[in-house]
């Protein structure tokens, strides 16, 4: 196994995401054995190769900065799990 | 022929010529839905009201203009369920997205509908598009129209479904890894992945931001040039869009190959594919070599590498991507007992087991002490499968490949094992990984009536090579004439 219980309840946190008990152990098996296929890739030398993050050419695509009316704000509260007052209402993160 | 059986440009025939109207072509379509989707299950939302609305404006436009008309004036269409459509549902086959309704639509839903097509609904996929048989999906898998046992592929299933059945003259899907291709390949049908770049993204719900790629899903290859340049082009809205301009695809249908060289790649004959999927294509390269093109074997020596390369990528890119779900702009929000754990709480309620899991591999490829091991060395692969494409195009003018190591599987034959699940993608992938465009058209059928496929790739921009050896090909042969019978 390359993953611990340890790790995967780590991994869980950065992403944030809830896992049951069954599911991390579950993650964990399948987490590992997809790994020890990728470790394949050990097998090439690649120090000298660049990485790709895109194939594209394109670099810093620039526009002119010039203000144009914004969708309106209903249209992006429409979808809101909670709004209020024009705004988005979230949960209280602190007491007063 | 039924209506519903119709390619687009037999439909655009008959409605130039006023032998049928948009509304007859909408309703036969939309009652062939009522028949067969009850097995099928190809759609996740349908707009019956809409789609007439616009069926009876294209009638009007017809009777009005004389002269040409838009190259999709009152073609039934389909949409995969993960590109953004103003007012209807948009879900990506996905809980925490289940009720979200987007603001505009995407560049490519706003290009079918100013060239005046009609919206049926959206397709069924696999959860965000991860997946390769519409399993994945958290409200049904849709079913193959050949064999109601079988997946019809993925992601974009429900799309390839809706083509094969008679549910759609033509969709649209998207390919990250083989999304389109491979669902296509499945179901019998034709599909294009075009290069990176070409087609716009904007309003397109975001997987893998450096490989994802609109396509579209046809039943011949006459239909995919004409759809395909209806969606093709520049869009300023999409920084990743090429200023390149667009030709007329249909240019590309002249049946002509003599001359052409076909590249043939050792590494696309593995041990384990099913022998008549082998035999299929070797027969195809064969009708190709017929009619006058010239066929050339190619390497593409880290072939073998593009699987790891794509699921340690592919995830990665997801992780970043999906960060966005937290529940407080739109989308599911399931209260916790701290923010923190309402992130938590909704991403685990919201998020179904394989966007987890992928989650999961990109955080973890990401994070420190293994970024340079996993994310930063499969980017360093990533430039060698690109090269082996770069060198092979120096060389041919197209590679033909198998699309898909076997034929449709039965439901629930891979759920339990993702590594053989990510193995039915092995010939579509390393060409998101390049950049590239590829098609796949049938190429016949196993001994079980399934439907093979066959892929045709091109260099980036290459598009024209490639619906033009794929036309060839789909002239020399009736594989695409045949449809699937359903609905008794």
């Amino acid at each position: 196994m390359v993953l611990t219980r340890e790790e995967v309840e780590h991994i869980a946190t950065l992403a944030r995401l809830a896992l049951t008990e069954e599911e991390k152990e579950r993650f964990r098996e399948q987490l590992s054995a997809v790994l020890e296929y990728a470790a394949r890739l050990r097998e090439l030398d690649t120090d000298a190769i660049p990485p790709t993050a895109t194939v594209l050419p394109l670099r810093n695509v620039m526009r002119p900065d010039e203000p144009r009316p914004p969708a309106p704000r209903e249209d992006m509260l429409a979808n809101a799990p909670a709004a209020e007052e024009h705004c988005f209402k979230v949960p209280a993160i602190w007491e007063e | 022929m039924a209506l519903y059986d119709l390619t687009i440009h037999e439909a655009r025939a008959l409605l130039d010529a006023g032998e049928i109207s948009a509304v007859e072509l909408t309703q036969a379509v939309l009652d062939r839905i009522l028949t067969v989707d009850n097995n099928v299950r190809a759609y996740l939302t349908l707009t019956p009201e809409l789609a007439l609305e616009q069926a009876r404006a294209a009638d009007a436009a017809r009777a009005y203009k004389d002269g040409p008309s838009s190259p999709l004036l009152g073609i039934p269409l389909a949409i995969k369920d993960v590109l953004c459509t103003a007012g209807i549902p948009t879900t990506c086959g996905s809980r925490i997205l289940e009720n979200f309704i987007p603001p505009y639509d995407a560049t490519v839903v706003a290009r079918l509908k100013a060239a005046g097509a009609v919206i049926l609904g959206k397709t069924n996929t696999d959860e965000f598009a991860m997946g390769s048989s519409t399993e994945n999906s958290a409200f049904f898998p849709t079913r193959n129209p050949w064999d109601l046992e079988r997946v019809p592929g993925g992601s974009s299933g429900g799309s390839a479904a809706a083509v094969a059945a008679g549910e759609c003259l033509g969709a649209l899907g998207t390919d990250t890894g083989g999304s389109v291709r491979q669902p296509a390949a499945l179901c019998g049908v034709v599909g294009l992945k075009p290069t990176y770049g070409r087609v716009s993204r904007y309003g397109l719900i975001a997987f893998a931001s450096s490989l994802d790629q609109v396509g579209v899903l046809t039943r011949d290859v006459t239909d995919a040039a004409i759809l395909f340049s209806v969606i093709a082009g520049y869009d300023p809205q999409d920084s990743t869009s090429m200023d390149v301009p667009v030709p007329d695809y249909t240019a590309a249908l002249t049946g002509d190959i003599r001359g052409m060289r076909v590249g043939v790649p050792k590494e696309y004959f593995v041990p384990g594919m099913q022998p008549e999927v082998e035999a299929a294509v070797r027969a195809a390269v064969e009708k190709l070599a017929e009619r006058g093109a010239e066929v050339i074997e190619v390497s593409l020596p880290h072939t073998d590498y593009a699987l790891p390369v794509y699921y340690l990528l592919a995830p990665a890119e997801a992780s970043a991507n999906l960060a966005r779900y937290d529940g407080v702009r739109y989308g599911l929000r399931v209260i916790g007992s701290s923010l923190e754990e309402t992130y938590k709480q909704t991403r685990g309620q919201g998020f179904g087991p394989e966007v987890k899991r992928r989650i999961m591999l990109g955080t973890y490829a990401l994070s420190a002490g293994y970024y340079d091991a996993y994310y930063l060395k499969a980017q360093k692969v990533r430039t060698l499968i690109k090269g082996d494409f770069d060198r092979a195009f120096e060389q041919v003018d197209v590679i033909v490949t198998p699309t898909s190591p076997t034929t449709a599987f039965r439901i629930g034959e891979k759920t339990d094992d993702p590594i053989q699940m990510y193995l039915s993608d092995i010939f579509t992938l390393s060409m998101n990984l390049a950049g590239i465009c590829g098609i796949s058209i049938p190429c016949g059928f196993d001994r079980q009536g399934l439907p093979i496929g066959l892929q045709v790739m091109g260099p980036a921009l290459g598009e024209m090579a490639v619906l033009r050896v794929a036309y060839a090909y789909e002239q020399a042969t009736d594989w695409h004439t045949r449809r699937p019978v359903l609905g008794r």
